[in-house]
């Protein structure tokens, strides 16, 4: 049995706590590879965590990446959406092949 | 070439030619396999792309909601309706097997059956702004998880698709070539020593013919 935990700043992610996700406020970068690194070693397997804290925790984040839980997706924070979520799925199709073939098409 | 620190032996041609055929048949699966592999992966990024579209739109207008459910709410009020949450999300994760990567499949329960219970707060103190921002996450909720199970197989996708290239390329530009050259290198010198073995005989039979008869070479 898996849980679901949000990481992020406080405003951004509150209202994922009414849903029963559990949510770690964490204010800075720091404590923020803190949590994720302590998330990952338990039964989570799902993390969401906001764009604007993944993006300063990008080494962590490719990290998690190659194994197959948990699953860490980046959503748009209570400040907007950065496009860090996309470019995370860009980056996949980059890896696999060789050029980014889906998101030219428009 | 390589083909200087082979031996040039009968036994040596066996192994290679063994080898060669296995690196064959090894290319041509694991291209099969790349094939197959960037087929499913393309079908599943493009709907990973729009579920991602999804997600976003719904949390932006979500987090609108709670922007104006703030506004109408004192925050002490706010964090106390939110402080004790009676609806509880777990998962069940099984792994499914595409192409031999391991790709999680999710599926989500809640504590409650109550599609209300995500509403841990009574409505007498709290702005109906609240609720409105509640129920629009909660919505897009089933997305989110769809997108999450959608994006961490494309990930696990993409890192074994470079692997299985990688592999194509090396067996396809290092291997195959390098034992090919190795086989032709060797088939030529046994060839070469089987032309001087053979003219050494036919030179001492001339030989012995000449010292038994006293024949001459018929040549000169």
């Amino acid at each position: 049995m898996y849980k679901i935990a949000v990481l992020g700043d406080r405003d951004s992610i509150y209202g994922f706590a009414a849903l029963g996700l559990e949510v770690f406020p964490t204010a800075s970068a720091e404590e923020g590879a803190k949590a994720l690194r302590n998330l990952c070693e338990q039964d989570y397997a799902v993390i969401y965590i906001t764009e604007a804290m993944a993006e300063e925790l990008a080494p962590e984040l490719e990290r998690c990446r190659e194994n197959l839980l948990p699953a860490v997706i980046p959503i748009p924070g209570v400040h907007g959406n950065t496009g860090m979520g996309i470019q995370m799925v860009k980056h996949s199709v980059e890896q696999a092949v060789g050029s980014d073939i889906i998101f030219n098409e428009k | 070439m390589a083909g200087t620190q082979v031996n040039p032996t009968r036994m040596e041609l066996t192994r290679l030619k063994k080898k060669l055929a296995t690196a064959t048949r090894g290319h041509k699966l694991l291209k099969d396999k790349r094939d197959e592999l960037m087929r499913q992966f393309l079908d599943k990024v493009r709907e990973n792309k729009r579920l991602r579209e999804r997600v976003e739109e719904g949390i932006g207008a979500a987090n609108k909601n709670f922007l104006l459910a703030r506004a109408g709410m004192q925050d002490q009020v706010l964090n106390t309706a939110l402080l004790a949450p009676k609806q509880r999300v777990s998962l069940e994760s099984e792994a499914e097997n595409v192409m031999s990567v391991e790709i999680p499949k999710f599926t989500f329960k809640t504590r409650t059956p109550d599609q209300n219970d995500i509403f841990s707060y009574g409505f007498a103190f709290t702005s109906s702004d609240l609720d409105g921002a509640v129920q629009s996450l909660a919505d897009v909720f089933p997305d989110m998880l769809a997108l999450a199970e959608c994006e961490k197989g494309c990930q696990l996708m993409a890192v074994e698709i470079e692997k299985t290239r990688r592999r194509v390329n090396a067996l396809e530009h290092v291997m195959i070539p390098e034992l090919q050259a190795n086989i032709k290198y060797i088939s030529m010198k046994l060839d070469e020593n089987e032309r001087s073995t053979q003219i050494r005989l036919m030179k001492v039979k001339d030989m012995m013919l000449k010292q038994a008869h006293g024949y001459d070479d018929p040549l000169n």
